[in-house]
């Protein structure tokens, strides 16, 4: 696999706060390459320091075989940016954005295709002000894919938007990855990251915590599974004891959640079906909860407010 | 250069697409005119002083074009480039491979353009409506034109990048302003206003620009306005050293 970002001992310091402390981290050609963390991990300085927006304090970058500070224009006109705070002049209209856009580049995808590509060839003549969110998140995509880029950089894509936007956003990312471009992407939805994404990194304060695929992180990570039903009558105050391992019950009325390390040798939703049968308890709404990425993250990253 | 040229396009279209520039760059002069025009037609004006054997409507459109200026100049430049830096659209620039100087170059030329199609349509209006005559000449006035619009449009650039928000850059741009458009005889002549208020105009960069076009328009030579030339070459110095310290992407 082609490597086409190369980061090495980054660093960036913003007074006495260290926002990325060394870190280091490859991105594959064709793969969606997806950062979280916590607000103020250092996802968006690490991703401004990849597009040549922020200079590193320390570290080697080399993105498409370009130094990011020294080759800046040069790396502009063959990746596509799109930024968590930007817009456009209120009154611009959507066809003007693309046309104006498409003239900074020596060689563009044609708009007018991006346009119907994107959805948006209905709203060629709204004023941007006029857009909604997803409307222009989605024009904000099309102009990161004007230039044909081999590499898109998305942040945030998908803040503050609903969740059928949020779908027909991540098709449309997934059709960048599969017209052969590189994506790499921050978010802090984790469903976003687990569904989206070739691979993540987790961040937190300006350190890598984890780097692999969502499965893995998930297989390896995963510390917990839960079993939720719901009892007829009373369990035994012996029930608990009765399965092995380290678990943990919590009942909330007649309603009873199992929580156990995701890693045993018999799975535990097996174990505890079969104590409920053998011990003659009927119970029904029996399900599992498979350990998500967001739990990963959690456990990760603790569940203390961040500013 | 293509780039550049769609830009500057686009700009003036949304210049024009911004209500408020086009009716105070374009036909809120025209309005004075006509209501100082139909006050005083073209009659000579012995009440003003030092403009003996002119006509009201000639003291007046020199006046009115500094107006133009100090409208274009404060609110216009000031609006435009602290909102584009306050909603990102800078930033956004900053991703591309053109420079985001482009879009502060496009802004003069466009301010510019519109400045001058206003000063255009009061000269023309004025020319058919009140057979108004130029003395003067014609270089030397644009000439005057050009340095009062660029010294007017460095202090635009300097709110723009000073100020921390749209709404703070606009309030001052106002406060400086509407004064300046009362006091400093673009309006109405200054010779008309008390002597103490005539004192206070002279601490108004606007008063240096009606001096300056009101001399040049009736042919006075450069010579008779060192002073003017002086106060605004100073003001488009210390303009663009302050704005290019100061002027902020994001």
């Amino acid at each position: 696999m082609n490597t086409i970002i190369q980061v090495e001992g980054l660093r960036k310091i913003y007074g006495e706060t260290i926002a990325v402390d060394n870190i280091s981290f490859e991105v594959h050609e064709g793969e969606i390459f997806g950062m979280v963390g916590p607000n103020g991990a250092g996802k968006t300085t690490t991703i401004e320091c990849l597009e040549g927006l922020r200079k590193p304090d320390q570290g080697m970058i080399r993105v498409l075989g370009l130094d990011p500070q020294q080759d800046g224009h040069a790396l502009k006109e063959c990746t596509g940016m799109q930024l968590q705070e930007s817009n456009l002049p209120a009154r611009m209209r959507v066809w003007e954005a693309l046309d104006l856009y498409a003239s900074f580049y020596p060689k563009t995808a044609n708009w007018k295709k991006l346009l119907v590509q994107l959805g948006l060839e209905e709203k060629r003549n709204t004023p941007f002000s006029k857009l909604s969110g997803g409307q222009k998140q989605r024009l904000f995509i099309a102009l990161a894919l004007l230039p044909e880029p081999q590499l898109v950089f998305l942040d945030e894509l998908t803040t503050g938007l609903d969740p059928q936007a949020r779908h027909t956003i991540w098709d449309l990312v997934r059709d960048v990855r599969a017209r052969g471009k590189t994506v790499v992407l921050t978010t802090h939805f984790m469903e976003e990251a687990e569904r989206l994404c070739d691979r993540i990194v987790i961040l937190d304060h300006g350190n890598i915590v984890a780097l692999d695929t969502p499965e893995a992180l998930v297989r390896k990570l995963g510390v917990e599974e839960r079993i939720v039903f719901t009892v007829e009558g009373t369990l035994p105050p012996d029930f608990e004891k009765a399965i092995s391992g380290e678990t943990w019950l919590e009942i909330q009325g007649d309603r009873v959640t199992i929580h156990g390390k995701n890693s045993r040798k018999v799975p535990l939703v097996s174990e505890v079906v079969n104590l409920l049968s053998v011990k003659g308890i009927r119970f029904h709404d029996l399900r599992t909860e498979q350990p998500n990425l967001e739990d990963v993250f959690l456990s990760l990253t603790g569940r203390e407010m961040r500013e | 250069m293509k780039s550049f040229l769609k830009m500057t396009w686009m700009e003036a279209k949304l210049f024009l697409r911004e209500p408020a520039n086009a009716f105070f760059t374009l036909l809120f002069p025209l309005v004075m005119l006509f209501i100082f025009g139909s006050i005083y037609s073209n009659q000579s004006a012995p009440s003003i002083p030092g403009a003996s054997g002119q006509g009201t409507v000639e003291t007046l459109i020199p006046a009115l074009i500094a107006m133009v200026i100090g409208m274009t100049g404060l609110m216009a430049i000031t609006m435009t480039m602290a909102s584009y830096r306050e909603n990102g659209v800078l930033r956004r620039l900053s991703t591309t491979p053109v420079s985001s100087l482009f879009v502060l170059v496009a802004q003069v030329v466009v301010v510019f353009s519109m400045t001058a199609l206003g000063m255009l349509l009061l000269v023309i209006v004025g020319k058919l409506v009140y057979h108004v005559r130029i003395p003067g000449n014609l270089l030397d006035i644009l000439g005057g034109f050009i340095l009062g619009s660029l010294s007017f449009f460095s202090i635009g650039f300097i709110l723009a990048g000073t100020m921390p928000t749209t709404r703070t850059a606009q309030i001052v741009a106002m406060l400086l302003l509407y004064p300046m458009l009362i006091l400093s005889g673009a309006a109405w002549p200054r010779e008309l206003m008390p002597a103490t208020v005539q004192k206070i105009s002279a601490f108004m960069p606007l008063t240096y620009v009606v001096n300056l076009l009101r001399g040049l328009w009736i042919g006075e030579p450069w010579g008779n306005h060192l002073l003017d030339v002086g106060v605004l070459l100073g003001m488009l110095l210390l303009g663009i050293i302050i704005s290019a310290r100061t002027f902020r992407w994001e």
